[in-house]
């Protein structure tokens, strides 16, 4: 079977009192597509964010059980320094109020690097993986909010790359996409597979269908609390699930 | 016809009624905000066209260059009030702007997340931010007393420009904290969860993403500062006392416009004086506002591309 990239072990996570997730154990495989799907409210995005901790930043998280990444606590590694290993792209495109250019060259210039040429290198290099180079080649003095959402999107995703992480997580990535933009992305998380692990949050059954390699089912009942009810290969899932809540839900039956 | 329709038809005649009724009584309303609107504009008009007319006479080169006389008479210009205006403006917001700023800085992006393990902390905080709305409405010849019972005496800074400077900034802090405040707040936490999510501390969010994206907002606080202290009297007739000569150095004492203008009204017959130093005072107000107009106007349009 693949390497584990990311893994977690009866990993559960409070708000406060109210337990949001609840032991939760999976492998994620390294350089895979594995996208996250269930009903509104499953705890799918919480969970994304553990890997990165932004969790960290919601007053009154909690959690127990581990995360690892390469087989390493992340709790035990300095947040900042796992952010820049772990990048994110959410779920509204979030340009910073800057140039192309400095949106991309962001992530190398907090991390240290002042040499212009290098920068130059890094932000061609980046918005290449994205798909976006030719698109902006021309404009990189434009501001990032000038672009349209898809492009703004896959700036975000050139912005991820610069920093050079080995993970990257989505948050519903194209929810605020039209369908072309949405294809370009889907299309752009392929490409990127072969190099990176990529989790992906999404709400559309099709999307995970095509782009996920393995795919997560999380469900919640009546206690809102988010558990793991069935992970395997995305053609397993969607072909042979072995379990019923699984198939109604990929079925359309709810959610 | 059946009973039914002809209900209806009945409504209808009521409804078109009723109709031409609550027309009239908007017309009637209208009209009267109109009326309002125009008596306020022309109050205004008759204010400031007034200094400016009666003022404009007095205003030349000379009046403008050269030091008043001082004295019952009022002769002489006002150079030295100009310039002491521009000196007790540049210090009062070295002091303030900072201290306002980084206030405000610590308000609201960490003063929430450090004050959640401790009830003290967080009560502090809510204090704070209590004074600082109290602070706001508190009239400035209160910060007169408290600074010339503190920096005046106390300190012993005597009337003096440093004694003006740290009353006023105590002045203008809390419009600062506002101002700052509000601007952190319109910064999307996109924009936050972004830089952090990339690998960049709390500092560097802050320092290159959220600050720059506030300035528009808190340079509208520090211009709104500026018109404070151009338009303040009683807080300076009691920390900057009234010489007319320039000052040389912090520990001199001074009169801005403002203190001028009420010298000038109430200790001399130099009413044309007066006015004409009026007309200078408005002059500057109304281009601070025009300033500050100009500023808020890039600020919503930066918001207004966000979304």
């Amino acid at each position: 079977m693949n390497d584990t990239k990311l893994e977690t072990i009866n990993y559960s996570l409070y708000y406060g009192k109210f337990r949001a997730l609840k032991d939760i154990s999976i492998k994620i495989p390294k350089n895979k597509v594995t996208a996250l799907i269930g009903p509104s409210g499953c705890g799918k995005s919480t969970f994304l964010r553990s890997f990165n901790r932004m969790n960290d930043l919601i007053p009154g998280v909690h959690t127990e059980g581990s995360v690892l990444i390469d087989g390493e606590d992340i709790f035990k590694v300095d947040p900042v320094a796992l952010r820049q290993n772990v990048g994110m792209v959410f779920q509204k495109p979030n340009p910073f109020p800057k140039s192309i250019f400095e949106n991309i060259a962001y992530g190398p210039r907090v991390t240290g690097l002042k040499d212009h040429h290098k920068l130059e290198e890094i932000v061609e290099r980046s918005l290449r993986s994205a798909a976006l180079w030719d698109e902006v080649k021309d404009n990189l003095g434009k501001s990032g909010l000038d672009l349209s959402g898809g492009q703004q999107q896959r700036m975000c995703i050139a912005r991820a790359l610069a920093v050079e992480p080995t993970v990257i997580l989505m948050d519903e990535p194209a929810a605020s996409l039209d369908p072309i933009a949405t294809l370009k992305i889907e299309d752009l998380i392929h490409e990127l597979s072969a190099n990176y692990t990529i989790v992906i949050v999404t709400h559309n059954m099709q999307q995970a269908g095509r782009v996920a390699d393995f795919t997560a089912f999380f469900y919640t009942d009546e206690s809102r609390t988010g558990q793991l009810v069935e992970f395997d290969e995305t053609k397993k899932i969607f072909t042979s699930p072995r379990d019923r809540r699984t198939e109604d839900y990929i079925t359309g039956r709810f959610g | 016809m059946d009973e039914r329709s002809s209900e209806i038809a009945l409504i209808h005649k009521a409804q078109a009624l009723n109709l031409k009724k609550e027309h009239r009584r908007q017309s009637f309303w209208v009209a009267l905000m109109w009326l309002f609107g125009l008596i306020t504009v022309s109050i205004l008009i008759l204010v400031v066209g007034y200094v400016l007319l009666k003022g404009g006479t007095a205003i030349n080169w000379e009046f403008l260059t050269t030091p008043p006389k001082g004295g019952l008479s009022g002769e002489g210009g006002i150079s030295t009030t100009i310039g002491t205006t521009f000196y007790l403006v540049g210090l009062t917001l070295l002091i303030a702007t900072p201290l306002g700023v980084g206030a405000a800085m610590f308000l609201i992006e960490y003063a929430g997340e450090q004050s959640l393990g401790s009830k003290f902390l967080r009560s502090m905080i809510s204090i704070a931010n209590f004074a600082v709305e109290t602070l706001a409405g508190i009239p400035s010849i209160i910060y007169g007393l408290f600074g010339y019972a503190l920096f005046v005496s106390t300190l012993k800074f005597g009337f003096s420009l440093l004694s003006a400077a740290l009353a006023g900034a105590c002045l203008v802090l809390p419009t600062i904290i506002r101002t700052t405040e509000e601007a952190l707040l319109a910064v999307p936490d996109d924009y936050r969860r972004g830089s952090l999510a990339l690998g960049a501390t709390k500092w560097q969010t802050l320092y290159r993403v959220v600050l720059p994206a506030s300035t528009p907002g808190i340079i509208t606080g520090i211009i709104l500062s500026v018109g404070r202290v151009i338009s303040e009297t009683a807080i300076f007739y009691v920390t900057l006392g009234g010489s007319y000569r320039m000052p040389t150095s912090v520990m001199d004492s001074g009169r801005t416009l403002a203190l001028h203008l009420y010298y000038l009204a109430m200790d001399t017959r130099a009413f044309d004086k007066a006015m004409g130093t009026g007309a200078v005072l408005v002059v500057m107000i109304i281009l601070i506002n025009l300033l500050i107009d100009f500023v808020s106007r890039k600020l919503t349009a930066g918001v207004r591309r966000v979304r």
